[in-house]
């Protein structure tokens, strides 16, 4: 009992440390670094300790310490309960979706079954669901409370963009779900050992429908209208400053990892190496004990995992520097004329072809 | 153990209820709905239907209450809170009877519930509230109701669509 406490314990530990200790703030610093790269700039380079930058990296430190010290400002007129609550409302979902994520198979360490993920729940896919749909509240929230027309715009603009890109999300998970016949996220995992089955081959429209989406429900360019800072100021977190607005900005960066980690798991093989499976990494590394050989899988996988990940959010930010951000009306268009049937024929389609090879 | 976590919840969501009708402001109501359905689908949570407590949290607090943040934010009650949210003298006599109305059927639940025998819990399956539980209920035993609903609820909407164009044009 004690054992599994502390196993659980340390995993959770493990996931707050990697999101919001190490790929929140790391990853502001990536961002801008990257953007630097691909508009020709030097980039981020000014702060630095007694003649040292660092590549920029004390921007971070920098970025913090401005965070911690800002006034907090509350404008006249706006509901200080709810300008206080969205910011947390926001950044909570996108933490408590790592709690059904495996980041990591079953491994016996020391006769004792572990299995890398926080809650192995019966309907982790939906819950991520249920989940990243609660954070809306958090930006619509946010706008309605400042008392601003342009923060209320945002929240708007926020609401509809969830509620369409959310069907056609929806539609690719009911896809996902016919191809592995579960919604048990290390289920799906451990189907994926095999790299014919790895999520891109079996719903490979599935994997464009579902990424789009997701940058969408990001809120990040191309689909950044509520926060569109030519048009609305800056959105939603127009009113915010200090550490709420750092609340904010950690949300979208550790939602990017969420993202990463979700597309990596349904799509691309979760911890899985290709044509390495589970048995093979055991036997190879035999001469080590059970414990030993399972520590190595353990460390193998895990470092796939977020190999992969790390590749989607560079991926994502690619696609960040590279489109311009879309129209209100053509981000509409795009969701309910474009990508809703698309996710539907994908549907009938898997589903034709599940009904053809039985 | 259960009772520690469900009294609590049950409390919440008593308070979050009383919310939504005694406070003044739309937004607010909303919200404290959205607080009282998630309190729900924790309540389903002790009784093991994970399923049922998560699509509670996706449809109801997820999907049709952002829908309701849309509309009170398109039409920005804030402003005219007043006038709009008041209780209008013509409405007095609605408001009355539905709540007779409601009282009456709460009291036949309470009838209903008293007779019932809650000393013998029925025994619970193992999977009971697991998606393929679920599922396999729906399709096999209720598949009638289920279908006639989901053709009742597209009815429906294109019934609003219908209605809603004609107003257009």
């Amino acid at each position: 009992m004690f054992v599994d406490f502390l196993i659980t314990l340390v995993k959770i530990l493990f996931i707050f440390g990697v999101t919001v200790g190490f790929f929140a703030p790391v990853l502001t610093w990536v961002e801008r670094k990257q953007s630097a790269i691909m508009q020709d700039r030097i980039g981020a380079n000014r702060a630095d300790i007694l003649g040292f930058t660092a590549f920029g990296l004390f921007h971070i430190i920098a970025d913090a310490l401005k965070m911690f010290t800002k006034e907090d400002f509350i404008p006249r007129g706006a509901n200080k309960a709810l300008h206080t609550l969205s910011p947390i409302v926001a950044l909570i979902p996108a933490l408590i979706t790592f709690a059904v994520i495996p980041f990591g198979g079953v491994y016996t360490l020391f006769g004792k079954e572990v299995n890398l993920v926080i809650s192995d729940l019966d309907v982790g896919l939906l819950f991520i669901f249920a989940v990243a749909s609660i954070a809306t509240y958090g930006y619509v929230i946010a706008g309605w409370s400042s008392n601003n027309n342009w923060s209320l715009l945002g929240s708007i603009r926020v609401a509809a963009q969830m509620i369409s890109y959310e069907v056609t999300m929806g539609l690719t998970i009911i896809g996902i779900l016919m191809v592995y016949g579960t919604m048990r996220l290390t289920e799906i995992g451990a189907i994926q050992e095999d790299f014919w089955r790895w999520g891109i081959f079996l719903q490979p429209v599935g994997f464009f429908l579902f990424f789009a989406a997701s940058i969408a429900e990001n809120k990040r360019i191309p689909f950044d209208a509520p926060e569109a800072e030519s048009e609305l100021v800056a959105g939603y977190f127009t009113e915010y400053s200090g550490l709420k607005f750092g609340m904010f900005f950690m949300a979208e960066f550790v939602e990017m990892v969420t993202i990463g980690a979700i597309v990596t798991l349904l799509f691309f093989g979760g911890w899985n190496l290709p044509f390495v499976t589970m048995d093979g990494i055991l036997s190879m590394f035999d001469f080590l004990g059970e414990t030993g050989a399972n520590i190595i899988a353990l460390l193998i996988h895990v470092g796939v995992f977020f190999a992969k990940v790390c590749f989607f959010i560079f991926f994502q930010m690619i696609v960040r520097w590279t489109l311009p951000r879309f129209r209100y009306d053509q981000i509409m268009k795009l969701g309910w004329k474009i990508l809703l049937p698309l996710s539907l024929a994908n549907i009938l389609i898997t589903g034709a072809v599940i009904l053809a090879l039985e | 153990m259960e009772l520690l976590i469900f009294y609590p919840l049950a409390g919440f969501c008593v308070l979050m209820g009383l919310g939504v009708i005694i406070s003044s402001s739309p937004i607010n109501s909303a919200l404290s709905l959205i607080a009282m359905m998630m309190g729900l689908a924790g309540v389903f949570v002790l009784q093991q239907a994970h399923f049922l407590a998560i699509l509670q949290i996706i449809v109801y607090a997820g999907a049709i209450m952002v829908l309701f943040m849309f509309v009170i934010m398109l039409l920005n009650l804030k402003s005219a809170e007043e006038d709009t949210w008041s209780i209008r003298p013509q409405n007095t006599y609605v408001s009355v009877l539905t709540g007779f109305l409601a009282l009456g059927a709460l009291y036949k639940i309470a009838c209903v519930i008293s007779q019932a025998k809650l000393d013998s819990p029925a025994a619970v399956p193992d999977d009971f509230g697991t998606v393929v539980r679920v599922g396999t209920t729906l399709f096999t035993d209720f598949v009638l109701p289920f279908e006639v609903a989901s053709i009742l609820l597209l009815a429906a909407m294109v019934g609003a669509v219908v209605l809603a164009k004609n107003k257009i044009d």
